[in-house]
């Protein structure tokens, strides 16, 4: 228990999450990664709850600004609108008190609680088979708050409302994103000859991704097709530890020993199937992610179902984005994504991320992802400065 | 209670003939859920009495969610105390018998009592009564679903095997589905009840419509996201049988009478070549979109059940067998005398370690029948179970059994949480109390360590409350793959209108566990009886050079249980404590018991 403890302090501070997390884990006695003074609050809630692990942890920057802003901008949760939220997190419960009665208050109707206090504000997340739930919960709502923080924005900039705590707070965190990645790593080179190579150009093209800050590790997926079999990684695999969970999955369905592959094997297996590409790389880049949901149409009928519903054919210049939910139900992504990313380098869907293409190894999705990523973050930069002019000019 | 439950149970006396109403409180409601919770403690007063005394009652109870919106909550708990253990004997059942009996305004049944001669018992919204059965008696469920299933009615009935004392009868329901462990349908034979048919038309009243319907796409949403459920190679497409491929590429499917773990023909016997040969069509369970029941669609088998996971797996690598149609004819003939397919095979699989015989299948068919009718001497040794085979043989080791209980298809010595959830069950040999399988193996909620007992007892402890919760709301637990009760919570609420989350229903779910702790101990079962089978302490499996299967260590075994004493509130010996009992809330049943 102690090594997954210290594995998923470890992680978080490797991914940039928190500089200083605590973690800790239980089966009959409690077992932390450190010793500290908040595990007198702690521990009392982990005695309430029917859990196996826990992380608290003050969010490392820029996810300490833009939390602690969306935090104080209540009343009630924050409630981001990306994919993941949606999905899995629902909304995000704030507490104005680190006492194991308001924690536990949250804490037992969701995976997490945002608790503010003069210091800052920290996140407190459980899991009940091991610490790498409360990790993934952890890092969920740092992606989660900062797409919503940073979508917030150009909207109340647009719509000329934003205050100036917001645009204090837009500053700093804008000021603390760390520099963007500008040149692509050299990948092994393919086409992949048996299942060893493709193994080895999965695994390494999974680590850089999430090294690139172009998902966070627990998300994103890839695959790679050799011959009639489509390699994928596993269902809630780390990109950046691919090493034993990639799925052999024929294409002529003969075996589903993938029954434990990618939520997305639809998608990917019809992109096989409809296009030439040979490798597919899926990750949750942010500003890529917040692009997809800046949309100026307040009016739309379907303004709260863009991500099943939006009726509009968008792009990021040649990317074009869809909606579509996580899996194969009949708004699922399976659906939207095939269509989309034929003759293109890739495809957006609506709040959740990105997938990219290429027709011989991980190089060009890689590529493709990393300058997809960068050119959204400067578009949602000039979008910014766009609005503030058009406001100023308009308020004048 | 005016949402959710009924506020009413039919109360049979099948000695007296009589029939009336039980209101329990709204207390108990909320303090039991419904389901398996209401049943255990209608059960636990009775629970030192023989099994198939005239006052052990035979309970079936649905949950406050059924005939709702609440996706999958269709299913009923049905529970007794096993002819096969001893020990608590519940079944969560699907088809539609929990919603007809909800939907004709029953939040359960009890029965007790024995009929002087074969009765079945039938309701129709408030008109309940009892029928005469003895031109059913001896039939098979067949007969039984050809006569009375139409009418939108559903039917449970037992088959030949239970009339006939075969200790684990199954109870048939709806044709396709099975409360089929621990011998239920022995139960019923032994009150001479041979079926039940059920049909109700009022609405299920909902608290709160909306709040409801939101927890219901919360769940559409999360199951769409499963590849387990509903991914191409899922049960939805595929059946339960998804996962044949799975547990033989993982090392861990039981061969042999569990001496291997790997089964050489595995590829040719997959859910693939199954849908190849009959293409089955999608049946679900009542409130049920994933619809992972199976129903062979062409061919001569045409409007048969297809196997699920664990019979393919029993009927051919557990026993030697190679010929996919001879497991339909099993699965068909199980089906129709009424006999649960795990303990079927898995005591065919000691019959044939001990006989020697190296291949059954020519006459497997015939040892069904024998079994089922109990023509024989040896089918009547068969219907013993293989706890009792073995041991009239000499060699006690060759049941592959807990407490009894046949195991199910998952080797533990592949996924070592499996083995404290075998050993740890409350009715036995059983994968679906604690189903570690879900994190070991298929990566949901999240990935574990296999190899490991590291953790394991608090999941394993966790899990037991989780599910039974959801065998008392009642819902599947296959949905767990993908929701949890974080977002069940919200639909019980929405139900009901009472207030609760998911730590609140966890904590009812460690009321109802522990529960059938007391229960299992007051009829004498200790740590001695939570252990596996010697054998996989002492022969590795069938590695291979990538994933060796080991034997298990029994030391760390017996660590990761006292742990699980510890987490759980049991003593060392694990039995229930005064303490414990008094924190749960659960000391007034036990002075009335």
């Amino acid at each position: 228990m102690k090594e997954l403890v210290d594995k998923y302090a470890g992680k978080m501070i490797a991914a940039g999450l928190a500089a200083d997390p605590l973690v800790c884990g239980l089966d009959d006695e409690i077992v932390w990664n450190r010793a500290d003074e908040r595990q007198s609050v702690l521990e009392p809630v982990l005695e309430d709850m029917r859990s196996n692990s826990l992380i608290c942890a003050a969010p490392a920057e820029p996810y300490q600004t833009i939390i602690r802003f969306l935090a104080a901008r209540g009343p009630g949760p924050v409630t981001p609108r990306d994919c993941e939220t949606r999905t899995f997190l629902h909304d995000l419960p704030v507490s104005r008190s680190f006492t194991p009665g308001a924690i536990l208050e949250h804490l037992k109707k969701r995976k997490s609680v945002i608790v503010t206090g003069s210091g800052g504000v920290q996140v407190v997340a459980f899991g009940t088979v091991s610490p790498e739930q409360a990790f993934v919960t952890f890092s969920s709502v740092c992606f989660s708050c900062f797409v919503l923080f940073f979508s917030d924005y150009l909207a109340r900039v647009r719509a000329g409302t934003a205050t100036a705590e917001e645009h204090d707070a837009f500053a700093r965190a804008r000021s603390l994103l760390p520099a963007p990645r500008q040149s692509p790593p050299e990948l092994k080179t393919g086409p992949f000859a048996g299942a060893a190579q493709v193994t080895e150009a999965m695994i390494e093209a999974g680590r850089l991704t999430v090294e690139y800050g172009l998902v966070d590790s627990y998300f994103g997926n890839i695959s790679y097709r050799l011959h009639d079999t489509v390699f994928i990684s596993q269902t809630g695999s780390s990109l950046d530890e691919l090493a034993g969970c990639i799925d052999p999955c024929p294409l002529d369905g003969s075996s589903t020993t993938g029954i434990t592959a990618s939520s997305e094997l639809a998608a990917h297996t019809t992109i096989y199937l409809r296009t030439p590409s040979r490798a597919i790389l899926h990750g949750h880049p942010k500003f890529t992610v917040i692009l997809s949901m800046d949309c100026e149409m307040t009016n739309c009928p379907d303004r709260d179902r863009c991500h099943i519903r939006c009726p509009r054919e968008r792009f990021i210049e040649d990317i074009p984005i869809v909606p579509g939910e996580v899996g194969t139900g009949p708004t699922g992504l399976c659906h939207t994504l095939p269509p989309a990313v034929r003759e293109r380098r890739g495809a957006v869907v609506w709040g959740h991320g990105l997938f990219t293409v290429g027709t011989v190894d991980f190089n060009e999705p890689f590529r493709g992802l990393l300058e997809i990523e960068n050119m959204c973050r400067e578009k949602y930069f000039e979008a910014v400065r766009q609005a503030g002019r058009e406001t100023t000019t308009a308020g004048r | 209670m005016n949402h959710g439950w009924t506020g009413k149970v039919i109360k049979v006396d099948l000695t007296a003939g009589t029939i009336s109403t039980l209101r329990p409180s709204a207390e108990l409601y909320r303090k039991f859920i419904g389901g398996k919770g209401l049943a255990g403690h209608f059960l636990r007063p009775c629970i030192t009495l023989p099994w198939d005394h005239p006052d052990m009652p035979i309970l079936l109870f649905t949950g406050p969610l059924v005939g709702t919106a609440a996706p999958t909550s269709g299913r009923s708990t049905v529970m007794s105390r096993s002819p096969l253990t001893g020990t608590v004997a519940d079944c969560s059942v699907g088809g539609r018998l929990g919603f007809q009996l909800k939907r004709a305004g029953w939040d359960g049944i009890i029965i007790t009592g024995r009929s002087p001669f074969p009765r079945s018992l039938e309701i129709d919204n408030d008109a309940v009564r009892l029928v005469d059965a003895t031109a059913h008696w001896g039939a098979t469920t067949d007969v039984v679903f050809a006569e009375l299933g139409d009418g939108g009615r559903s039917v449970a009935a037992v088959g030949p095997a239970a009339e006939n004392g075969v200790a684990f009868a199954s109870l048939m329901v709806d044709r396709h589905h099975a409360a089929g462990r621990t011998g239920i349908g022995c139960c019923f034979a032994a009150k001479r009840l041979k079926y039940l048919a059920i049909h109700g038309t009022n609405r299920v009243p909902v608290f709160d419509r909306g709040e409801l319907l939101a927890a219901r796409e919360e769940i559409m949403r999360l199951t769409a996201a499963s590849p387990v459920l509903m991914g191409q190679q899922g049960f939805s497409c595929f059946g339960t049988g998804s996962i044949y491929d799975l547990m033989d590429s993982r090392r861990m499917m039981p061969t042999d009478n569990f001496r291997k773990t790997h089964f050489d023909r595995a590829g040719e016997l997959n859910a693939h070549a199954y849908r190849e040969a009959y293409l089955p069509v999608k049946h679900g369970c009542m409130g049920c979109h994933i619809r992972c029941k199976k129903i062979a669609g062409r061919g001569k088998r045409k409007g048969a059940s297809m196997p699920e996971f664990e019979t393919m797996s029993h009927f051919t690598a557990l026993l030697g067998n190679t010929d996919m149609e001879l497991v339909m004819e099993a699965n068909r003939v199980c089906n129709l005398y009424g006999m649960d397919t795990i303990s079927t095979a898995a005591t065919l699989a000691c019959y044939r370690e001990i006989s020697g015989e190296t291949d059954l299948s020519p006459h497997l068919l015939r040892l069904l029948h024998e079994t089922g009718t109990g023509s024989t001497s040896l089918g009547r040794e068969l219907g013993k179970g293989s706890r009792a085979l073995a041991r009239d043989h000499g060699k006690p080791t060759a049941s592959m059994a807990v407490k009894g209980l046949e195991l199910p298809a998952y080797d533990p010595r592949g996924a070592y949480g499996m083995s404290l959830a075998y050993a740890l069950s409350t009715r036995g040999g059983c994968h679906l109390r604690a189903y570690p399988v879900s994190h070991e193996i298929l990566r949901k909620p999240v990935a574990t360590d296999r190899f490991t007992f590291s953790g394991k007892a608090r999941i394993i402890k966790i899990a037991e409350d989780q599910n039974g919760v959801v065998d008392s709301l009642t819902a599947c637990k296959f949905i767990f793959f993908a929701a949890g009760l974080e977002e069940y919570a919200r639909a019980y609420t929405a139900v009901t209108g009472v207030a609760s989350s998911a730590q609140d229903l966890l904590e009812i779910g460690e009321r109802i566990y522990y529960q059938e702790r007391i229960m299992n101990a007051r009829n004498g079962f200790s740590a001695a009886d939570d252990d596996l089978p010697a054998r996989f302490f002492e022969e590795a499996g069938s590695g291979g050079t990538a994933v060796p299967i080991g034997p298990l260590d029994r030391r760390a075994f017996l660590e990761a249980r006292a742990k699980y004493y510890r987490i759980r509130g049991l003593d060392e010996n694990g039995l229930p404590t005064e303490e414990k009992i008094r924190q749960l809330g659960l000391e007034e049943n036990e002075r009335a018991g």
